[in-house]
């Protein structure tokens, strides 16, 4: 019953979305054969009537609607306007490179705030004022200057990594910290005062008083309080990293979808923009409705509280 | 923005504030100075610089920050510190045009919503949960993509990619006001709805409104500099934060300078309206 509810909310975001980019590809200013021909030198009146049939524009609006509706759901995302290919193909090469990137990024940023929490946890005032300020620091950096920075000291003062490219795993830890950092500064935030809370329950009492030691009461009990919270944030994290690829692809000059969405956007390719942000509408959806279905097996408590 | 929003829906409500009360004043008080002093350098540029933002001198290009060039020359000998200094008008006021319309589409999206109710309210809802599944960087693009580049279309596109947070906001609170008792009173006394609109509703949403927009102000400006570094923004010449730092990046190996000191200029005026927003908060909520 509720997972059937999620479900159909989620479909409709997802129809939104894709109802959304119809009506983007159709915003244009100007005609939209313009668009599709580009800036080419002579246009003749045969291929313009070429171009509409071909694309269905000399159709009602309601019925290119619903076309395009369908085209999406046999997995067509259109023909991209520059280059001579299917959207879909563009986007399939072009992924592989993004999603290690981002994967990365999330491994490393929820390491490096497990371990900032776990060496800041009982360092006292200063240790937590210390970690207050580079956790501010983390979330007012924007990550093109710090990628910026990384490139500066670690690329051209001290050559140890590679300024362009993707290659090798080398290529990739810059642009994975570039990522990682300010993203692990928001979650340390969140994981931090968590640890604090459940910290004051009376399980942790109990755990105390059977003599246990405060390494053993953080690991095994107030530790898996404190990141449980974390899930809740993954469609957010999904969505600051697709954001923060687009960025870090461009300062790093890699390959993939975020150098590829520029690209298009600078192009005016709408097709490839329409089918990115379709994407990502689609992953926020799919993660959003995976983390709610999965959150009451994770957490018992819920379990118990919606029994009740 | 989205940063802040995140975390107060995945901390748990009883979380015991972690930056007690003296630290946030301080830090209230730092961002405020800062502030001051960066809206000093965009209404009087010329108290900051004698140069010209413009000027071309050759011979000296490439020169390292010195006396003589605070942040060092740029690849035409352009003094990098009066870029900055000239450019600030620019970054901000995009950032600022850009809140300022996120928030007359949010006020009037959620207005429209929480005054509506019933279908109205539905499709408004259901066309903001559309628009926060996307993250705000590639709505910004997708708007982008459609009318084009330069100043005055990424503050726009910026600001459209900001409304469905404020209309949810402002909905929120429209909604909980419009349900008070007060309100009730006034509207069984037959008080017609633009007094009780102007005299409860809109002040109740206004504090919430203001917090979140001094907060959005710094993300906004970050996702504008962004923008620009990808080409974006305004064209070539302009002392543009941003696209500064994205002309000086093809130069980072020999002189650094170039596009460090614009993005720290960013990271400067972020760090203030964050450390301002967040303590007009905790007043807020105290």
């Amino acid at each position: 019953m509720r997972a059937g509810r999620r479900l159909l909310a989620g479909l409709l975001v997802l129809w939104g979305a894709a109802t959304l980019t119809f009506l983007a590809l159709h915003l244009i200013p100007g005609d939209q054969v313009d668009a599709i021909l580009g800036p080419s030198l002579s246009v003749t009146p045969q291929l313009r009537a070429q171009i509409t049939a071909e694309y269905g524009l000399d159709h009602p609006l309601v019925v290119q609607y619903l076309d395009y509706l369908g085209r999406l759901l046999r997995g067509d995302l259109g023909q991209s306007y520059q280059r001579d290919m299917p959207v879909g193909r563009l986007l399939a090469e072009q992924i592989g490179p993004t999603v290690q990137l981002a994967l990365s990024a999330a491994l490393a940023a929820f390491v490096v705030a497990i371990l900032a929490v776990l060496v800041t946890a009982g360092s006292g005032r200063f240790g937590r004022w210390l970690a207050s300020v580079i956790e501010l620091l983390a979330v007012s950096v924007p990550n093109f200057w710090l990628g910026l920075i990384l490139l500066t000291v670690f690329s051209f003062r001290f050559p140890i990594f590679p300024a362009v490219g993707a290659a090798g795993p080398l290529g990739l830890v810059l642009p994975t910290a570039t990522l990682a950092l300010p993203l692990g500064g928001v979650l340390a935030q969140v994981i931090r005062q968590e640890l604090e809370l459940a910290d004051g329950r009376p399980f942790a009492i109990s755990v105390r008083a059977r003599g246990a030691s405060e390494v053993h009461l953080t690991l095994r009990h107030t530790l898996r309080h404190a990141v449980t919270p974390v899930v809740t944030l993954s469609a957010w994290v999904i969505g600051s990293l697709i954001g923060g690829t687009v960025l870090v692809e461009n300062i790093f000059v890699r390959p993939g979808i975020g150098r590829t969405l520029v690209g298009a956007v600078v192009s005016r390719d709408t097709p490839v923009v329409t089918a990115i942000v379709l994407l990502s509408a689609v992953a926020f959806v799919v993660v959003n409705t995976v983390v709610d279905l999965l959150y009451p097996i994770i957490d018992p408590r819920l379990r118990a509280e919606s029994r009740t | 923005m989205s940063v802040e929003l995140a975390l107060s829906d995945a901390v748990s409500d009883e979380a015991p504030a972690r930056v007690d009360g003296r630290s946030r004043r301080i830090g209230a008080w730092l961002g405020a100075t800062l502030l001051v002093l960066v809206l000093a350098v965009l209404v009087f540029p010329e108290w900051f610089s004698s140069g010209r933002p413009n000027a071309t001198d050759v011979r000296h290009a490439f020169t390292p920050p010195s006396l003589g060039h605070l942040f060092g020359t740029d690849e035409l000998g352009r003094d990098v510190y009066t870029r900055v200094v000239y450019g600030a008008g620019i970054s901000l006021g995009i950032g600022v045009l850009a809140v300022g319309i996120g928030v007359v589409g949010g006020v009037l999206l959620g207005l429209l919503s929480g005054l509506g109710r019933g279908w109205v309210d539905t499709v408004a809802m259901r066309v903001v949960d559309v628009l926060l599944a996307v993250p705000e960087l590639l709505l910004a693009l997708l708007v982008v993509a459609i009318i084009g580049r330069g100043s005055l279309n990424v503050a726009l596109a910026i600001g459209v990619a900001a409304v469905p947070h404020f209309a949810r906001l402002v909905r929120g609170q429209a909604l909980s006001v419009l349900r008070s008792e007060y309100v009730e009173a006034a509207k069984i006394l037959g008080v017609p709805p633009v007094r009780y609109l102007g005299r409860h509703v809109l002040p109740n949403v206004g504090g919430p409104l203001v917090v979140m927009a001094s907060i959005g102000t710094g993300s906004a400006i970050t996702a504008a500099a962004g923008l620009s570094v990808l080409g974006l923004g305004p064209p070539a010449p302009s002392p543009e934060w941003g696209a500064m730092l994205s002309e000086g990046q093809a130069y980072l190996g020999t002189a650094w300078w170039i596009a460090v000191f614009p993005g720290l200029a960013v990271v400067v005026v972020v760090l203030s309206v964050t450390l301002l927003g967040r303590g007009v908060q905790a007043r807020r909520l105290r």
